[in-house]
């Protein structure tokens, strides 16, 4: 198992524009890395120069202890998973498995053997006879996974592999390939755009927006203490409702959105400027206000979209010039238009500067969305 | 569905047309059992199916020969050419270098200048080489076309570049990928140009003409020229029988590739 380092890494394609610039990170061994973020973000441009399909511009990539800049791709030691398989049309199931052995000039024996311990564990074993246009999106998939196990290759590459799948397969997926790469202890370097495998999926994840890091973490806590609003709304289904905000430091009250004044502790009052903020809180935070709060607490909003989910419901309203939602678990009869008392802590709250999108504020009340192991017993 | 009669209309044109565009042959087939005086007469079909014209063609002439020499010098072009086009098409899809798109539209354009205008400056080559009457002489002109590296290429094309990055990465060079991956991947594409190669270098006349000044490497469409010329009145039924001897081959690979030949054009085609 390798680490992986990426040092002032920088891509440009016509030496002017830079698609990915100053990309800092190492990638633990045995780690499970998911690379995140919109599509054109360069997220798979990142994974292609690790995997030594592109020119790194500048900056240094280490694989293990070595520098890997010029090493070509299969000097490397790793595998890589392609979006739409690049399964070899002409080979059997086998074959296709068995191909990089082949190549590597491991001895014939034990490329069968390799290739049928690799095919049991993925189920494979009945297709080995057939071709990949005889196989279904989700077992042209798992040969795809497959002839990256087989190599043995201490660093797995995987470029948004799950794309192509339906939404049941795709969650199946998800929890095999994370189990392998826990039995395997393989290093894991994932891409996606998909914020739930990301998510689900990662030990750590990053995220990318237009070349550049925004947020490297715990999928947890990331999704508590985004470090921007890009991240803020790109985590998260629904993601985080964010709106323009100002300090009324003589009230003492943060008005949101122009509508919403949220009275401010003492204590935090000092610690805020007086420039334009911006302010996100997470739909489930803001909770069904009851008869007992306070009349000034109360937050009345009119509902313009409503969905039930069965365990939960969202629904949309406007909050100024921003819409916004709110997420409540249950089912809740709510019809369009009616209004809605809302309430929510100042806590919960996470504010970034308007300008140049730093935190400054994060949310330090999370309400009772995290739990302890103590607490089942 | 199409209803019944509207088949028996359909089939019946079908008939019709490919009688008429197989008149000349089924025509030829009929002369070549025929005796002189028979032909004359303008007879559709012969009195007796009798074989004497096809042991006369087979004395006249080394057809045997030219038959094989035939077979060597197509066999050699349609060889020349997949290799030549695959590479050369392989080169214009996988490979990045400067300038590609304009080289390869150069070596399209070359499509536009007919054969014919080329020939002396061939013929003048070949001369020079010394390489009159050998089967260089008579292949090596033809092995870089410009149309099947243009047919590879629309078919290299549709393989999917992710499958040379995994080759790749499991440590495949060029050639081999060439070699293991898009050689298979393209067999249609490969038949059709191999098919193609080997008729139109198998009915060549001009340039063999040229090339061969005795009978050690001269092909079967001269031979039948030889035929027409030799005698002062033309022995029709002989020259026939030698024709039907000729096309058999061509006719056996039509039947036999049809299948491929038509996919892999099609597939030309579309994509």
């Amino acid at each position: 198992m390798k680490k992986v380092e990426l040092i002032d890494l920088s891509k440009s394609y016509d030496k002017q524009v830079d698609v990915i610039s100053n990309i800092n990170v190492t990638i633990e061994p045995g780690e499970f890395f998911v690379l995140v973020g919109p599509s054109g973000c360069g997220k798979s441009t990142m994974l292609r120069m690790i995997a030594g399909l592109e020119q790194i511009t500048s900056g240094t990539l280490k694989i293990g202890e070595a520098v890997a800049n010029d090493l070509p791709p299969d000097k490397r030691d790793l595998s890589m998973v392609f979006q739409n398989y690049a399964l070899y049309p002409h080979l059997t199931v086998q074959q296709n498995i068995s191909f990089g052995l082949d190549v590597k000039k491991v001895k014939k024996d034990e490329q069968r053997k390799r290739t049928e311990e690799v095919a049991e564990m993925l189920g494979l074993t009945e297709f080995l006879k057939r071709k990949p246009r005889e196989l279904s999106g989700g077992q042209r998939q798992r040969v795809a996974l497959a002839r990256a196990i087989v190599s043995e290759a201490p660093i797995c590459l995987m470029d948004e592999p799950l794309s192509n799948l339906d939404a049941k397969l795709r969650a199946h997926m998800r929890s095999e390939i994370r189990r392998i790469q826990r039995t395997l202890g393989i290093t894991m370097i994932y891409v996606t755009h998909d914020q739930v495998e990301a998510m689900t999926m990662g030990d750590r994840i990053m995220i990318l927006h237009e070349g550049k890091i925004q947020q490297v973490g715990k999928p947890i806590d990331i999704y508590n203490n985004p470090a921007n609003p890009f991240v803020a709304t790109f985590i998260g289904s629904p993601p985080m409702n964010l709106a323009q905000a100002m300090v009324d430091k003589k009230a003492s009250e943060l008005i949101v959105g122009d509508v919403w004044r949220l009275p401010i502790p003492a204590d935090e009052i000092d610690a805020l400027p007086e420039a334009p903020l911006i302010a996100g809180i997470r739909p489930e935070h803001l909770r069904p206000a009851t008869k007992e709060t306070r009349e000034g607490d109360k937050l009345i909003v009119e509902v313009t979209n409503v969905e039930v989910l069965g365990n939960e419901t969202v629904f949309s309203f406007q909050l100024g010039a921003d819409e916004w939602q709110a997420k409540w678990s249950g089912q809740w009869q709510i019809d369009l238009g009616d209004s809605i008392p809302l309430l929510a802590d100042y806590g919960a709250l996470c504010l970034f500067e308007s300008k140049s999108g730093k935190r400054i504020k994060q949310p330090t009340d999370l309400g009772n969305f995290v739990f302890g192991k103590e607490v089942l017993v | 569905m199409i209803s019944l009669p509207k088949k028996i209309g359909m089939y019946f044109l079908l008939i019709i047309t490919s009688l008429l565009v197989f008149f000349p042959v089924l025509y030829a087939f009929m002369i070549s059992f025929m005796t002189g005086p028979e032909i004359l007469q303008g007879r559709f079909l012969p009195h007796s199916f009798s074989l004497e014209n096809y042991v006369k063609v087979f004395e006249r002439l080394p057809l045997l020969n030219y038959l094989l020499n035939s077979f060597i010098v197509s066999a050699g072009v349609m060889l020349g050419q997949l290799a030549v086009c695959s590479l050369a098409a392989y080169a214009f899809v996988f490979i990045q270098f400067k300038g590609r798109d304009f080289i390869f539209f150069l070596f399209i354009s070359t499509m536009m200048i007919p054969w014919e205008a080329t020939m002396i400056p061939n013929f003048f080559i070949i001369q020079k080489l010394d390489w009159l009457n050998t089967y260089q002489g008579l292949t090596l002109p033809f092995f870089a076309l410009a149309f099947g590296t243009f047919l590879l290429r629309q078919h290299f094309k549709t393989i999917p570049k992710e499958l040379q990055e995994a080759a790749q990465i499991a440590g495949l060079g060029r050639f081999a990928f060439f070699w293991r991956v898009v050689l298979p991947v393209s067999k249609t594409s490969l038949v059709t140009l191999g098919a193609y190669g080997f008729l139109t270098t198998w009915n060549m006349y001009l340039w063999p003409l040229l090339i061969t000044t005795n009978s050690s490497v001269r092909t079967v469409q001269i031979g039948l020229k030889q035929l027409q010329s030799q005698e002062i009145a033309t022995d029709w039924g002989v020259v026939m029988a030698g024709v039907i001897v000729v096309i058999v081959p061509t006719l056996l690979l039509l039947f036999i590739g049809q299948k491929q030949l038509q996919k892999g054009l099609s597939q030309g085609a579309l994509k």
